[in-house]
Protein backbone atom coordinates (compact mmCIF):
# COMPACT_ATOMS: atom_id res chain seq x y z
CA UNK A 1 0.00 0.00 0.00
CA UNK A 2 2.70 2.75 1.14
CA UNK A 3 4.66 1.58 -1.69
CA UNK A 4 2.07 1.70 -4.12
CA UNK A 5 1.22 5.42 -3.01
CA UNK A 6 5.13 6.64 -3.17
CA UNK A 7 6.01 5.29 -6.40
CA UNK A 8 2.51 6.61 -8.11
CA UNK A 9 3.28 10.15 -6.16
CA UNK A 10 6.75 10.05 -7.83
CA UNK A 11 5.26 9.22 -10.98
CA UNK A 12 3.01 12.36 -10.90
CA UNK A 13 5.67 14.53 -9.84
CA UNK A 14 7.93 13.19 -12.71
CA UNK A 15 5.00 14.30 -15.22
CA UNK A 16 4.35 17.65 -13.54
CA UNK A 17 8.39 18.28 -13.86
CA UNK A 18 8.11 17.30 -17.64
CA UNK A 19 5.46 19.26 -17.64
CA UNK A 20 7.05 22.32 -16.28
CA UNK A 21 9.15 22.61 -19.47
CA UNK A 22 6.73 24.16 -21.63
CA UNK A 23 6.06 26.55 -18.68
CA UNK A 24 7.50 30.09 -18.75
CA UNK A 25 10.80 31.01 -16.51
CA UNK A 26 10.23 32.56 -13.13
CA UNK A 27 9.17 36.56 -13.67
CA UNK A 28 9.19 36.62 -17.30
CA UNK A 29 6.51 39.71 -18.41
CA UNK A 30 5.82 38.51 -21.28
CA UNK A 31 4.34 35.08 -19.77
CA UNK A 32 1.41 34.14 -21.33
CA UNK A 33 -1.12 34.53 -17.68
CA UNK A 34 -0.01 38.12 -18.42
CA UNK A 35 -0.94 38.76 -21.84
CA UNK A 36 -4.34 38.36 -22.19
CA UNK A 37 -7.01 40.68 -19.66
CA UNK A 38 -4.94 41.71 -16.91
CA UNK A 39 -3.22 44.38 -18.90
CA UNK A 40 -6.12 45.35 -18.96
CA UNK A 41 -7.20 45.56 -15.12
CA UNK A 42 -4.23 47.30 -14.82
CA UNK A 43 -4.49 50.16 -16.80
CA UNK A 44 -8.61 50.94 -16.91
CA UNK A 45 -9.39 49.92 -13.25
CA UNK A 46 -8.35 53.49 -12.23
CA UNK A 47 -10.18 55.35 -14.48
CA UNK A 48 -13.60 52.85 -13.84
CA UNK A 49 -13.41 52.79 -10.42
CA UNK A 50 -11.51 55.22 -8.60
CA UNK A 51 -9.95 52.44 -7.04
CA UNK A 52 -6.50 52.35 -6.34
CA UNK A 53 -5.81 49.20 -5.28
CA UNK A 54 -5.98 46.74 -8.26
CA UNK A 55 -6.23 43.45 -6.42
CA UNK A 56 -10.04 45.16 -4.75
CA UNK A 57 -11.48 46.37 -8.13
CA UNK A 58 -10.98 43.14 -9.60
CA UNK A 59 -11.80 41.49 -6.53
CA UNK A 60 -15.44 43.06 -5.99
CA UNK A 61 -15.94 44.69 -9.89
CA UNK A 62 -15.04 43.09 -12.71
CA UNK A 63 -14.95 39.16 -10.98
CA UNK A 64 -18.37 40.38 -8.84
CA UNK A 65 -19.76 36.86 -9.28
CA UNK A 66 -17.35 35.11 -8.32
CA UNK A 67 -16.30 37.02 -5.14
CA UNK A 68 -20.56 36.91 -4.72
CA UNK A 69 -20.50 32.90 -4.58
CA UNK A 70 -17.41 32.66 -3.03
CA UNK A 71 -19.38 34.43 -0.05
CA UNK A 72 -22.05 31.94 -0.93
CA UNK A 73 -19.29 28.78 -0.08
CA UNK A 74 -18.85 30.10 3.28
CA UNK A 75 -21.96 30.73 4.51
CA UNK A 76 -22.75 27.07 3.20
CA UNK A 77 -19.72 25.82 4.89
CA UNK A 78 -21.00 27.43 8.22
CA UNK A 79 -24.37 25.98 7.95
CA UNK A 80 -23.03 22.65 6.98
CA UNK A 81 -20.82 22.69 10.56
CA UNK A 82 -23.77 23.76 12.63
CA UNK A 83 -25.85 21.04 10.85
CA UNK A 84 -23.16 18.59 11.47
CA UNK A 85 -22.32 19.18 15.05
CA UNK A 86 -24.04 21.40 17.19
CA UNK A 87 -26.42 19.53 19.56
CA UNK A 88 -26.94 22.68 22.50
CA UNK A 89 -28.91 19.82 24.60
CA UNK A 90 -26.51 17.07 24.51
CA UNK B 1 24.16 19.06 -17.09
CA UNK B 2 24.71 22.52 -17.45
CA UNK B 3 21.40 23.02 -19.60
CA UNK B 4 19.98 21.09 -16.90
CA UNK B 5 20.99 22.93 -13.99
CA UNK B 6 20.06 26.77 -15.65
CA UNK B 7 16.68 25.44 -16.35
CA UNK B 8 15.99 24.35 -12.56
CA UNK B 9 17.42 27.82 -11.80
CA UNK B 10 15.22 29.58 -14.07
CA UNK B 11 12.10 27.81 -13.39
CA UNK B 12 12.67 27.08 -9.93
CA UNK B 13 9.23 28.14 -8.24
CA UNK B 14 7.61 25.36 -10.30
CA UNK B 15 10.32 22.77 -8.78
CA UNK B 16 9.10 23.91 -5.55
CA UNK B 17 5.75 23.91 -6.12
CA UNK B 18 5.63 20.31 -7.41
CA UNK B 19 7.68 19.06 -4.37
CA UNK B 20 5.29 20.28 -1.76
CA UNK B 21 2.60 18.96 -4.16
CA UNK B 22 4.46 15.56 -4.18
CA UNK B 23 4.56 15.42 -0.31
CA UNK B 24 0.68 16.86 0.28
CA UNK B 25 -0.47 13.92 -2.36
CA UNK B 26 1.44 11.19 -0.28
CA UNK B 27 0.10 12.59 2.88
CA UNK B 28 -3.41 12.01 0.85
CA UNK B 29 -3.24 8.91 -0.45
CA UNK B 30 -0.26 6.70 1.74
CA UNK B 31 -1.44 7.31 5.51
CA UNK B 32 -4.19 5.52 6.79
CA UNK B 33 -4.90 8.30 9.34
CA UNK B 34 -7.36 10.64 8.14
CA UNK B 35 -6.05 13.67 10.24
CA UNK B 36 -2.82 13.28 8.55
CA UNK B 37 -5.10 13.08 5.12
CA UNK B 38 -6.16 16.44 5.72
CA UNK B 39 -3.32 17.48 6.59
CA UNK B 40 -2.33 16.72 3.18
CA UNK B 41 -4.92 18.34 1.37
CA UNK B 42 -3.54 21.26 3.14
CA UNK B 43 -0.29 21.27 1.91
CA UNK B 44 -1.59 20.33 -1.17
CA UNK B 45 -3.37 23.75 -1.56
CA UNK B 46 -0.45 25.70 -0.29
CA UNK B 47 1.57 24.84 -3.22
CA UNK B 48 -1.31 25.61 -5.44
CA UNK B 49 -1.52 28.72 -4.30
CA UNK B 50 1.95 29.14 -4.51
CA UNK B 51 2.37 28.10 -7.76
CA UNK B 52 -0.08 30.61 -8.79
CA UNK B 53 1.26 33.36 -6.99
CA UNK B 54 4.65 32.58 -8.29
CA UNK B 55 2.82 32.67 -12.18
CA UNK B 56 1.99 35.96 -11.25
CA UNK B 57 5.27 37.99 -10.73
CA UNK B 58 6.95 40.06 -13.29
CA UNK B 59 10.81 40.75 -12.80
CA UNK B 60 11.11 44.11 -11.53
CA UNK B 61 7.27 44.81 -11.23
CA UNK B 62 5.66 47.18 -8.29
CA UNK B 63 2.75 45.96 -6.27
CA UNK B 64 -0.85 46.52 -7.84
CA UNK B 65 -1.60 49.62 -5.63
CA UNK B 66 -1.53 52.13 -8.00
CA UNK B 67 -0.95 55.98 -7.11
CA UNK B 68 -4.25 57.65 -7.84
CA UNK B 69 -3.76 61.29 -9.34
CA UNK B 70 -0.41 59.89 -11.55
CA UNK B 71 -2.82 57.34 -12.67
CA UNK B 72 -5.82 59.63 -13.54
CA UNK B 73 -3.11 61.99 -15.51
CA UNK B 74 -0.69 59.78 -17.14
CA UNK B 75 -1.48 56.01 -17.63
CA UNK B 76 0.21 53.48 -16.30
CA UNK B 77 2.19 50.10 -17.96
CA UNK B 78 1.22 47.35 -17.59
CA UNK B 79 4.46 45.57 -17.71
CA UNK B 80 5.49 47.79 -14.49
CA UNK B 81 3.04 46.35 -12.08
CA UNK B 82 2.48 42.62 -11.46
CA UNK B 83 -0.46 40.68 -12.55
CA UNK B 84 -3.10 41.31 -10.00
CA UNK B 85 -5.43 38.13 -11.60
CA UNK B 86 -3.68 35.57 -9.48
CA UNK B 87 -3.88 37.67 -6.32
CA UNK B 88 -7.82 37.56 -6.55
CA UNK B 89 -8.29 34.27 -7.61
CA UNK B 90 -5.77 33.08 -4.22
CA UNK B 91 -7.43 35.13 -1.94
CA UNK B 92 -11.22 33.76 -2.48
CA UNK B 93 -9.00 29.84 -2.62
CA UNK B 94 -7.41 30.66 0.36
CA UNK B 95 -10.82 31.22 2.16
CA UNK B 96 -12.25 28.13 0.49
CA UNK B 97 -9.97 26.48 2.05
CA UNK B 98 -10.86 27.30 5.45
CA UNK B 99 -14.48 26.68 4.56
CA UNK B 100 -12.83 22.73 3.31
CA UNK B 101 -10.91 22.41 6.65
CA UNK B 102 -13.76 23.51 8.80
CA UNK B 103 -16.46 21.18 7.37
CA UNK B 104 -13.88 18.33 7.27
CA UNK B 105 -12.87 18.50 11.01
CA UNK B 106 -16.70 18.66 11.96
CA UNK B 107 -17.11 15.54 9.68
CA UNK B 108 -14.03 14.10 11.53
CA UNK B 109 -15.52 14.95 14.78
CA UNK B 110 -18.75 13.18 14.09
CA UNK B 111 -17.03 10.14 12.81
CA UNK B 112 -15.10 9.53 15.97
CA UNK B 113 -18.00 10.26 18.08
CA UNK B 114 -19.38 7.34 16.03
CA UNK B 115 -16.48 4.84 15.69
CA UNK B 116 -14.29 5.95 18.51
CA UNK B 117 -11.41 6.30 15.90
CA UNK B 118 -9.61 8.13 12.88
CA UNK B 119 -7.84 5.17 11.12
CA UNK B 120 -8.94 4.19 7.89
CA UNK B 121 -8.93 0.50 7.77
CA UNK B 122 -10.07 0.34 11.35
CA UNK B 123 -13.65 2.55 10.80
CA UNK B 124 -13.83 -0.12 7.25
CA UNK B 125 -13.69 -3.00 10.12
CA UNK B 126 -16.31 -1.81 11.82
CA UNK B 127 -18.26 -0.60 9.36
CA UNK B 128 -17.83 -4.52 8.05
CA UNK B 129 -18.91 -5.82 11.09
CA UNK C 1 -13.23 41.95 38.45
CA UNK C 2 -12.92 39.90 41.36
CA UNK C 3 -15.52 37.49 40.33
CA UNK C 4 -13.48 36.65 37.13
CA UNK C 5 -10.57 34.92 38.67
CA UNK C 6 -12.56 32.11 40.89
CA UNK C 7 -13.04 30.34 37.19
CA UNK C 8 -13.75 26.65 37.32
CA UNK C 9 -10.86 24.64 38.64
CA UNK C 10 -11.55 21.76 36.76
CA UNK C 11 -9.47 23.43 33.28
CA UNK C 12 -6.40 21.72 32.76
CA UNK C 13 -4.29 24.99 33.58
CA UNK C 14 -5.73 27.22 35.43
CA UNK C 15 -6.18 31.06 34.57
CA UNK C 16 -3.04 33.00 33.49
CA UNK C 17 -3.36 37.12 35.20
CA UNK C 18 -0.69 37.67 32.05
CA UNK C 19 -2.47 35.99 29.68
CA UNK C 20 -5.74 37.58 30.73
CA UNK C 21 -4.82 40.75 30.93
CA UNK C 22 -2.60 40.87 27.22
CA UNK C 23 -5.61 39.85 26.23
CA UNK C 24 -7.90 42.39 27.33
CA UNK C 25 -5.96 44.91 25.86
CA UNK C 26 -5.07 43.74 22.92
CA UNK C 27 -8.02 42.28 21.86
CA UNK C 28 -9.60 46.01 21.45
CA UNK C 29 -6.63 47.12 19.33
CA UNK C 30 -7.21 43.94 16.99
CA UNK C 31 -10.61 44.57 16.93
CA UNK C 32 -10.07 48.35 15.60
CA UNK C 33 -6.99 47.49 13.15
CA UNK C 34 -9.86 45.18 11.56
CA UNK C 35 -12.20 47.45 11.02
CA UNK C 36 -9.34 49.69 9.35
CA UNK C 37 -8.43 46.94 7.19
CA UNK C 38 -11.84 46.31 5.53
CA UNK C 39 -12.45 50.46 5.49
CA UNK C 40 -8.46 51.11 4.31
CA UNK C 41 -8.77 48.42 1.33
CA UNK C 42 -9.36 50.76 -1.39
CA UNK C 43 -5.73 52.08 -0.83
CA UNK C 44 -3.84 49.50 0.79
CA UNK C 45 -3.67 45.59 1.31
CA UNK C 46 -6.65 44.73 2.61
CA UNK C 47 -10.37 44.14 2.17
CA UNK C 48 -13.40 42.13 3.36
CA UNK C 49 -12.21 38.62 3.63
CA UNK C 50 -8.67 39.76 5.86
CA UNK C 51 -10.59 42.24 7.76
CA UNK C 52 -13.31 39.70 8.83
CA UNK C 53 -10.84 37.20 9.51
CA UNK C 54 -9.14 39.56 11.48
CA UNK C 55 -12.60 40.32 13.35
CA UNK C 56 -13.20 36.50 13.99
CA UNK C 57 -9.88 35.90 15.47
CA UNK C 58 -9.96 38.37 17.93
CA UNK C 59 -13.07 36.47 19.54
CA UNK C 60 -11.30 33.04 18.87
CA UNK C 61 -8.79 34.79 21.00
CA UNK C 62 -11.18 35.80 23.38
CA UNK C 63 -12.42 32.08 23.16
CA UNK C 64 -8.76 31.02 23.41
CA UNK C 65 -7.63 33.17 26.39
CA UNK C 66 -10.75 32.99 28.97
CA UNK C 67 -13.40 30.64 27.72
CA UNK C 68 -15.88 29.92 25.36
CA UNK C 69 -18.73 31.55 27.33
CA UNK C 70 -17.21 34.61 27.54
CA UNK C 71 -16.85 35.17 23.93
CA UNK C 72 -20.11 33.85 23.31
CA UNK C 73 -21.12 36.40 26.15
CA UNK C 74 -19.21 39.72 24.13
CA UNK C 75 -20.74 37.87 20.82
CA UNK C 76 -24.30 36.19 21.12
CA UNK C 77 -25.26 33.17 19.06
CA UNK C 78 -28.49 35.02 17.58
CA UNK C 79 -26.03 37.94 16.53
CA UNK C 80 -23.79 35.23 15.32
CA UNK C 81 -26.32 33.85 12.91
CA UNK C 82 -28.21 37.12 12.37
CA UNK C 83 -24.81 38.72 10.86
CA UNK C 84 -23.83 35.73 8.93
CA UNK C 85 -27.07 36.09 6.83
CA UNK C 86 -26.82 39.83 7.22
CA UNK C 87 -23.30 39.82 5.59
CA UNK C 88 -24.36 37.50 2.80
CA UNK C 89 -27.96 39.46 2.05
CA UNK C 90 -25.47 42.62 1.85
CA UNK C 91 -23.78 41.16 -1.14
CA UNK C 92 -26.38 39.72 -3.23
CA UNK C 93 -28.98 42.72 -2.12
CA UNK C 94 -26.57 45.31 -3.21
CA UNK C 95 -26.63 43.25 -7.00
CA UNK C 96 -30.33 43.15 -6.71
CA UNK C 97 -30.57 46.85 -6.19
CA UNK C 98 -28.27 47.57 -9.34
CA UNK C 99 -30.86 45.21 -11.55
CA UNK C 100 -33.60 46.76 -9.98
CA UNK C 101 -32.39 50.26 -10.75
CA UNK C 102 -31.87 49.81 -14.40
CA UNK C 103 -28.26 48.28 -14.66
CA UNK C 104 -26.87 45.00 -15.12
CA UNK C 105 -26.44 42.58 -11.97
CA UNK C 106 -23.57 43.71 -9.98
CA UNK C 107 -23.44 46.51 -11.82
CA UNK C 108 -22.51 49.53 -9.19
CA UNK C 109 -22.65 52.66 -11.46
CA UNK C 110 -26.34 51.83 -11.84
CA UNK C 111 -26.78 53.28 -8.35
CA UNK C 112 -26.28 56.58 -8.94
CA UNK C 113 -29.75 57.83 -8.39
CA UNK C 114 -29.32 56.80 -4.89
CA UNK C 115 -27.31 59.70 -4.60
CA UNK C 116 -26.52 61.37 -7.72
CA UNK C 117 -23.63 63.82 -6.91
CA UNK C 118 -21.23 60.88 -6.54
CA UNK C 119 -21.01 60.48 -10.12
CA UNK C 120 -21.33 56.55 -11.69
CA UNK C 121 -17.54 55.76 -11.36
CA UNK C 122 -17.55 56.91 -7.36
CA UNK C 123 -20.19 54.71 -6.91
CA UNK C 124 -18.59 51.84 -8.69
CA UNK C 125 -16.36 52.53 -5.73
CA UNK C 126 -18.98 53.22 -3.19
CA UNK C 127 -20.37 49.73 -4.24
CA UNK C 128 -17.21 47.77 -3.99
CA UNK C 129 -17.11 49.53 -0.33
CA UNK C 130 -20.35 47.98 0.26
CA UNK C 131 -20.00 44.75 -1.10
CA UNK C 132 -16.39 44.45 1.04
CA UNK C 133 -18.82 45.21 4.13
CA UNK C 134 -20.81 42.35 3.71
CA UNK C 135 -17.79 40.00 2.88
CA UNK C 136 -16.52 40.76 6.16
CA UNK C 137 -19.51 40.54 8.20
CA UNK C 138 -19.96 37.27 6.65
CA UNK C 139 -16.45 35.66 6.86
CA UNK C 140 -16.28 36.70 10.81
CA UNK C 141 -19.32 35.35 12.04
CA UNK C 142 -18.35 32.09 10.16
CA UNK C 143 -14.83 31.73 11.34
CA UNK C 144 -16.27 32.51 14.95
CA UNK C 145 -18.87 29.45 14.70
CA UNK C 146 -16.82 27.33 13.18
CA UNK C 147 -14.29 27.58 15.83
CA UNK C 148 -17.33 27.57 18.68
CA UNK C 149 -18.93 24.39 17.43
CA UNK C 150 -15.16 22.36 16.21
CA UNK C 151 -14.20 23.54 19.81
CA UNK C 152 -16.56 22.44 21.95
CA UNK C 153 -17.94 19.96 20.32
CA UNK C 154 -20.99 21.19 19.45
CA UNK C 155 -22.87 21.23 22.79
CA UNK C 156 -21.71 25.00 23.29
CA UNK C 157 -20.57 24.85 26.64
CA UNK C 158 -17.06 25.90 27.95
CA UNK C 159 -14.85 24.58 25.29
CA UNK C 160 -11.05 23.89 25.12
Amino acid sequence: MKKRALISTLFTGALLLYGTGDFPPWGDPNAPAARHVSPLYIERSVEDTHVPNVVTAVLADYRGYDTMFETIVIFCAGVVVVSALRRPDA
Amino acid sequence: METLLDEIVAKYNYWIYVVLMMIGFYAMIGKSNLVKKLIGMNIFQTAIILMFISAGVKKGGGIPILDKQAVLERGVEAASIVNPLPHVLMLTAIVVAVSVTGVALAILQRIHGQFGTLEEDEILEKIER
Amino acid sequence: MKDHYTLPQDRPIGPSLIIELSCRILIPFIQLFALYVIAHGHYSPGGGFQGGVLLGASYILMAIAFDQKTSMRFFPLRANTALAGTGVFLYTGTGLACALLGGLFLDYSALEPLFPPLGPVEWRSMGIFIVEVGVGLAVMSIMVSLFWDLASGGKMDKGL
